[in-house]
């Protein structure tokens, strides 16, 4: 039904009985509103909206001095090898993508002339193509014109896997191809429903091909330019010390209108992030500060008469509880959580139902994460149009015990539940964080007063979050019952997301543990909802289908959602930045000014 | 003198192997991953985090990549930081000027007050002023450099708002005005360093006086009529200097490695918050090479120190 009714408005809009405005209005009322609600329209048919702008100033230049604090500064300004974020995030200081993610998920053109659509013809309606037209005139740093030649070649030096590039899993199953000096065609080996990847956003920002032609493969780390970016962007490079300082000035030859605003840019790295609030909101002596997870009770201290304030952005970020499907005390063939055990306490529904009612969800917002934090019954939280409708949560020990109680789960002498001789006691690991410990705190609580035993375990995050093969204490290798953290959403779009947990990407010895399917989660169903997810160009049947592969993962407690997380930074009050939940923080940096 | 000199750098060759060794084999076995970042951005294949793992050498056994890093060490070949991807070298040079300055001025500091105060309340032990210093010292070594430090912003910087308590690198101002803003940046960071050292020391220099002071020779000299001030200033200091200057070169090293805890406080890029940023990063190669720096530094100052005892007193010979 909501296919239909889908179909007949992007019908109105295309006729232009109803204007895009009213358009997303109506999702919205629908239950889609949608940061993705102008992609719908791009395969609908229709063109995608480019994401308004703000921006003010009428003259390029005057805004003074722009100081970022980021307290782990970048250690590279390389975009192909940014491991982190803070390395995404220094490089589009200077380098640019073709587009950009606005605050809705909206694109926004940077190097691109034009918005890819079916019918501006530069989407094939198959989804195995799309064309870019470049803008015309733009010059790189260095006075050198920017054209199709410099995109073809990004494709060629990333996807080369001598160059190790971090970025070489985008471009290693595209074909870029020249059009003309203006126009590039990004070739798909299947039918590609989002096709806004290679050279959007700043991870996939564009370096230059006159100075890294000759730095292509094995040679790539000796590339001086490694360390002092040529770009196209609003800042010119000035001077960079790995994880201290990246300094920028105004670029008087950017090829948008009256930007940049400030005449000189810093990027100072290093010291914590409570003290990096302070300096922004408190002190002011710094105009933003990125990444602020700070307990909000000390945000909203240092906000009473300071100089800045906490700002949020809406992305996708869900911080979760995986159970894990697989027995972790068994071994089989050297290895714990071997996909052929079975989970001796999870393989009964209820007591991974029971567990989902045991989390606080409420609390957790309330004590944790505050503004920060939403809650929510959903494993996909975003793109709007992906959020399922049909789940609920709730917290309560009563029901989660009468439903072990009814499935024969009974306290013996210690007030532990067992059946068949197996007790309820399960073992629950995280990285070390502050909330983290807090949420486990709150959890194993709850689950206490439900007759559940739990231990907690917590493994520095640089051992938690690694591949090393050989520690057994990482996430893939999932040592325990349960874990929590969040994995991060970084595009408007949930394919990459989701596709982890087919049952091909189980994590296994066999892998290394480089399956991503951690949760050992098997279920044919989910299997071939992705991968018709994956090869369905109708916006609105692949929005479905997305919803659905969510509602199984609820279904079947795969994951017990906790918190819908937001990006919380800290500006100053005057400080018009614009940021959002889909980008890297200085994604739309050449929009930033100030208000006198 | 420089037969001993000799002999004794040929004995330091073989214990820095080992130093290195054994850094190296704790460092290797140590937990943790420099591409950890990569495992949980899901537009990153977990296979290009496994090629990065091989080509960047971390598959092969230990023993090998010792070998390795021992031959390219020895060639000048510090090797490349795989967080940044930049040689080693280049990027501890980089952080050494602002770790010099400011740890620098802490220790100049430091023996500033120790020197004067230790000797100063020795001559007069047990009187109000040795108590007033005691006493100081005592809270001084009892409050660690992250409480002082933050106490010191709190006050200085967000109630008063004097000064800045994030160090930057880059001033924008030149001549007189860059020197003042330098001075100014550093106060609170030398001063909470230093004030820390200080209290130590000047216990120390105080009874490394008190030891002297008993001697009969310098009842002697004090019997030749000589003056206080010559008496305490050329019989009494310079024999008790003698193990203050062993605590001051053994010292030396940390100024170079600078105060970790003080250096991330303050945002004050030096060697400190780069070792602690590269254990953090699980940067095996940058840890590798700070902290030889450190051990060749503690064996090189350790010589200096046995040096100048001997010109200090020349009773102890080389041998």
């Amino acid at each position: 039904m909501l296919d239909k009714e889908l179909r007949s408005m992007i019908g109105q809009v295309k006729d232009g009985r109803m204007d895009r405005r009213a358009f997303i209005k109506r999702m919205a009322a629908v239950g889609l509103t949608a940061p993705l609600a102008n992609q719908i329209l791009a395969l609908g048919g229709v063109a995608m909206a480019e994401g308004a702008s703000t921006y003010k100033p009428t003259k390029r230049g005057g805004g003074g001095a722009l100081k970022l604090l980021w307290w782990q500064g970048p250690t590279l300004l390389n975009p192909h090898f940014a491991t982190g974020t803070k390395d995404q995030d220094g490089s589009r200081l200077f380098y640019e993508p073709l587009a950009c993610w606005d605050p809705d998920g909206n694109m926004k053109l940077v190097l691109a002339a034009e918005i890819p659509s079916i019918q501006n013809g530069l989407l094939a309606a198959d989804g195995k193509s799309v064309t870019w037209k470049l803008k015309p005139g733009v010059k790189w740093h260095d006075g050198k014109p920017f054209t199709a030649d410099d995109v073809v070649f990004n494709w060629e030096y990333a996807k080369d896997p001598a160059t190790s590039a971090i970025t070489v899993g985008v471009h290693r199953d595209i074909v870029v191809e020249k059009i003309d000096d203006l126009t590039v065609r990004i070739n798909f080996p299947k039918p590609t429903p989002f096709w806004a990847e290679a050279f959007v956003g700043a991870p996939n920002c564009i370096i230059p091909k006159h100075l890294f032609a000759e730095y292509k493969g094995s040679k790539s780390r000796e590339a001086p330019n490694n360390l002092a970016p040529v770009g196209t962007g609003p800042y010119k490079f000035v001077e960079f010390k790995p994880g201290d300082l990246v300094r920028g000035v105004l670029n008087p030859d950017y090829h948008m209108p009256n930007r940049p605003y400030f005449d000189t840019l810093e990027m100072k790295g290093g010291g914590d992030a409570v003290s990096a609030a302070r300096a922004v909101i408190q002190t002011g002596e710094y105009d933003f500060g990125y990444n602020i997870q700070v307990e909000d009770d000390v945000l909203l201290r240092l906000e009473k008469g300071g100089k800045g304030k906490a700002i949020y952005a809406v992305g996708g970020d869900t911080e979760f509880i995986a159970l894990n499907s697989t027995d972790p005390n068994t071994e089989v063939d050297g290895e714990r959580s071997s996909i052929k055990t079975k989970h001796p306490l999870f393989s009964d529904p209820a007591v991974r139902k029971a567990l989902s009612l045991l989390v606080d969800r409420e609390s957790v917002k309330k004590a944790i994460y505050g503004r920060a934090g939403r809650t929510t019954a959903n494993f996909l939280n975003g793109p709007e149009k992906f959020v399922s409708k049909n789940t609920s949560w709730e917290f309560s020990i009563e029901k989660a015990s009468k439903i072990l109680g009814d499935a024969g789960w009974k306290p013996g002498a210690d007030g532990i539940r067992e059946k068949d001789g197996k007790k309820l006691k399960l073992l629950y690991q995280t990285s070390i964080n502050g909330p983290r410990q807090k949420t486990q705190a709150i959890v194993k609580q709850a689950c206490q007063k439900a007759g559940i035993e739990v231990e907690l375990k917590s493994v520095v995050a640089t051992v938690f979050f690694s591949s090393d093969v050989g520690n057994p204490d990482t996430y893939p290798k999932f040592y325990a019952d349960m874990q929590m953290f969040q994995i991060p959403m970084s595009q408007p779009d949930p394919s990459q997301h989701m596709r982890r947990y087919v049952s091909a990407n189980v994590a296994t010895k066999e892998n290394k543990w480089q399956g991503q399917n951690f949760p050992r989660y098997v279920n044919k169903e989910y299997d071939q909802t992705i991968e018709a997810a994956e090869g369905e160009m109708d916006p609105v049947k692949r929005a479905s289908l997305y919803i659905k592969a969510n509602d199984l993962l609820i279904r079947d407690t795969v994951f017990i959602p906790v918190q819908h997380r937001l990006k919380v930074e800290a500006a100053a009050n005057n400080l018009r930045c614009i940021i959002s939940g889909w980008a890297n923080e200085t994604d739309n940096l050449f929009d930033w000014y100030r208000e006198e | 003198m420089s037969q001993y000199v000799l002999r004794r750098l040929l004995i330091a060759v073989p214990s820095l192997l080992g130093i290195s060794l054994v850094l190296f084999v704790v460092l290797a076995l140590a937990p943790g991953d420099p591409f950890s970042e990569l495992t949980t951005n899901p537009n990153v294949p977990p296979e290009v985090a496994a090629s990065l793992r091989a080509k960047f050498g971390l598959d092969d056994p230990i023993y090998l990549r010792y070998l390795h890093w021992l031959s390219a060490m020895l060639h000048g070949d510090w090797g490349f930081s795989f967080v940044s991807r930049m040689d080693v070298d280049q990027l501890i040079l980089q952080r050494l000027p602002a770790t010099l300055y400011v740890i620098g001025s802490a220790q100049l500091l430091a023996l500033l007050i120790a020197i004067p105060v230790g000797v100063y309340a020795a001559t007069k032990p047990y009187s109000l002023f040795d108590q007033v210093a005691n006493t100081l010292a005592f809270v001084g070594f009892s409050l660690p450099t992250f409480f002082t430090g933050i106490l010191f912003i709190l006050i200085f910087s967000i109630t008063l708002d004097w000064l800045p308590f994030v160090y930057t690198t880059d001033i924008k101002a030149t001549g007189i005005r860059w020197v003042l803003e330098m001075i100014r940046q550093a106060i609170m960071p030398v001063a909470v360093l230093g004030l820390f050292q200080a209290a130590s020391m000047t216990r120390f220099v105080r009874s490394a006086m008190l030891d002297v002071i008993r001697l009969d020779y310098v009842t002697t000299a004090r019997a030749k009529g000589l003056g206080q001030a010559k008496v305490i200033v050329k019989h009494v200091m310079r024999n008790a200097m003698i193990p203050v200057v062993t605590l001051i070169a053994l010292q030396m090293p940390a100024v170079f490695g600078g105060a970790i805890v003080t250096e991330q406080i303050f945002r004050i890029p030096g060697i400190g918050s780069l070792l602690i940023s590269s254990i953090l990063s699980n940067d095996t190669p940058v840890v590798m090479a700070v902290t030889f720096v450190f051990a060749c530094l503690v064996v090189l100052f350790n010589l200096i120190a046995d040096v100048l005892y001997g010109w200090l007193d020349p009773r102890i010979s080389f041998r």
